[in-house]
C-alpha cells in the first residue's frame, strides 16, 4: 500500500492542518467544540471522536455517492452522520462516563458540526472513498490542533495543570501560581481562538482577507478606487 | 410563573446559546457583516428554535424516553439512545415543512427568511437546545419558554455583533486580526458582557 502515500494523499492529510486550516481559514466547526476546552483530556476525546466521525462519514457517503438522489443529499448524509454519532455517543457512556457526562450535549452536536458536513459535501461526494477518508482524517486533524492549543492554555493557566497533573502549584496548596479564573469561562477561548488566527496570518500572509473596501486617505486623494 | 420567567431569562441572557455555548458560531460568523441580514437569521432561528424544542419534547416524553411507550402497553424499553437521530430528522423535516408553508402562504414572508431557512438545519443552536432540553428533563411549558428564550437570546447577540462589525469597518486592525480574528475577540468581550447577568435570581 506504500504506493498509496504519494504525495496527492499526503496533501490530502496536511493541509488541512495550517494551509487550509477548517476553523482559522473555513470558519467551519467552531460550533460545538470551543465549551469542551477547559480541560486537555475532555478536548481530547473530542478531538478523537470528531475525527473517526469525519472520516467514517466521509468514507460511507463516499462509497454510496453515486446512488444518493441529490435532492436528498442533505438528509441521506445527516442519517449516516447521526448513526455515527450514537455509535461514538454510546461508546463512551459505556466505557468513559465521567467524561461523556463533561461532554454532555457536545458530542451530540457532532451532527451538526459544519466540518462533517462540509467535507461530506465538498469532497466526499465527488472523490473515492478512500481519498474521502484521509480526507477526513485531515480535517479532523486540523480540528484537533486546534482544539488541542486552546484547552492547553486554558488548562494551563485556568487551572495550572495539564491533564489533570500540576504543572504549576497553585497558591492555595503552598505554591506560587494564582490561577487565572477567567481562562475557565467561556470568553478566554474566543480570545485564545482569534489570537491563534493573528498569528496563523502573520506567518502565511496569504490568508489574510481582502478587505471589502478602503478607507479613502484624503491628505493624499488616493486609495479607495478600488 | 416566576420560576418561567427565570427560566427565560437565564435562557437568554446568562446561558446564551451563541455566546456562553459557542452554538451556532459558524452561521454567527458568517451572517454577521450586516445588522439587516443579522436580523432575519435571528427571527428564522426563533421561529425554528419555538417550533422545534416543544415538538421534540413530545416526541421524547411519548416515544423515546425509559418506559415512554407504556402508554402502548410495551415496558421496559428505552429508546433514547435513539433521541439523536429524531431530533435531526425532526429538524430537518419541520424547516423543509416551514418553507414550504410560508412559500406558499406567506410569500413576502419567505422572501425575506427562506434564504436562511436551509442554513438552520445545520445550525447546532437549533440541535442544541433540543439536547439541553432532553438533558435537563424539562417538562411541556418549560421547553417553549426555554425555546422562546433561547431563539431570542441567539437573535440578539447575532444583531448586536453585526452592529459592532458593522462600525469596526472604519477602525484600523493589524493586518493579520482583520476579518475573522477580531470578530472573535468582539465576540469574546460580549461574552464577558453577558456573563455579568449571572448573578440574576428571580
Amino acid at each position: 500500500m506504500s504506493a498509496v502515500m504519494n504525495s496527492e494523499t499526503k496533501k490530502t492529510l496536511t493541509d488541512p492542518l495550517v494551509n487550509n486550516n477548517p476553523i482559522t481559514l473555513q470558519v467551519l466547526g467552531i460550533c460545538s467544540a470551543l465549551a469542551v476546552t477547559s480541560q486537555m483530556s475532555t478536548s481530547l476525546i473530542m478531538a478523537v471522536a470528531l475525527t473517526a466521525v469525519t472520516a467514517c462519514s466521509s468514507a460511507a457517503i463516499s462509497s454510496i455517492r453515486n446512488h444518493i438522489p441529490s435532492s436528498i443529499r442533505i438528509i441521506v448524509q445527516m442519517t449516516i452522520i447521526a448513526s455515527l454519532v450514537i455509535v461514538v455517543d454510546q461508546v463512551l457512556k459505556a466505557f468513559a462516563y465521567e467524561v461523556s457526562k463533561q461532554l454532555s450535549v457536545f458530542v451530540g452536536l457532532i451532527i451538526t458540526n459544519c466540518i462533517v458536513m462540509g467535507r461530506a459535501e465538498a469532497y466526499a461526494m465527488k472523490n473515492p472513498p478512500m481519498a474521502s477518508f484521509i480526507d477526513g482524517i485531515g480535517n479532523g486533524l486540523g480540528y484537533s490542533l486546534i482544539l488541542i492549543i486552546v484547552a492547553f492554555f486554558r488548562e494551563l493557566f485556568g487551572s495550572g495543570k495539564l491533564l489533570g497533573i500540576d504543572v504549576f502549584t497553585l497558591t492555595k496548596d503552598g505554591g506560587w501560581y494564582d490561577p487565572n479564573g477567567l481562562m475557565l469561562l467561556p470568553p478566554s477561548a474566543f480570545f485564545i481562538i482569534g489570537i491563534i488566527i493573528w498569528v496563523f496570518r502573520q506567518w502565511k500572509p496569504d490568508q489574510n482577507e481582502v478587505p471589502d473596501f478602503k478607507i479613502m486617505d484624503i491628505a493624499h486623494g488616493e486609495g479607495g478606487h478600488h | 410563573m416566576e420560576a418561567y420567567i427565570s427560566l427565560f431569562i437565564k435562557a437568554v441572557f446568562v446561558e446564551n446559546l451563541a455566546l456562553a455555548f459557542f452554538l451556532g458560531m459558524c452561521t454567527f460568523l458568517a451572517v454577521s457583516k450586516k445588522i439587516s441580514t443579522a436580523i432575519g437569521l435571528g427571527i428564522a432561528v426563533m421561529v425554528v428554535q419555538v417550533i422545534t424544542v416543544p415538538v421534540n419534547n413530545v416526541i421524547y416524553h411519548t416515544l423515546l424516553k425509559e418506559d415512554a411507550l407504556a402508554w402502548m402497553g410495551i415496558t421496559g424499553v428505552d429508546l433514547s439512545f435513539l433521541a439523536l437521530l429524531s431530533c435531526i430528522g425532526m429538524i430537518a423535516a419541520l424547516v423543509q415543512m416551514l418553507e414550504m408553508i410560508l412559500d406558499k402562504f406567506f410569500p413576502a414572508l419567505y422572501h425575506a427568511l427562506g434564504v436562511f431557512l436551509p442554513l438552520i438545519t445545520v445550525n447546532c443552536a437549533i440541535l442544541g437546545g433540543s439536547l439541553f432540553m432532553i438533558e435537563r428533563d424539562y417538562d411541556f411549558t418549560q421547553s417553549v419558554v426555554y425555546g422562546v428564550g433561547s431563539g431570542f437570546g441567539w437573535a440578539l447577540a447575532i444583531t448586536v455583533i453585526a452592529g459592532v462589525r458593522e462600525k469596526l469597518k472604519y477602525s484600523d486592525i493589524p493586518k493579520g486580526l482583520e476579518g475573522l480574528g477580531i470578530t472573535f475577540i468582539t465576540a469574546g468581550l460580549m461574552s464577558l458582557g453577558f456573563m455579568a447577568f449571572s448573578g440574576i435570581q428571580l
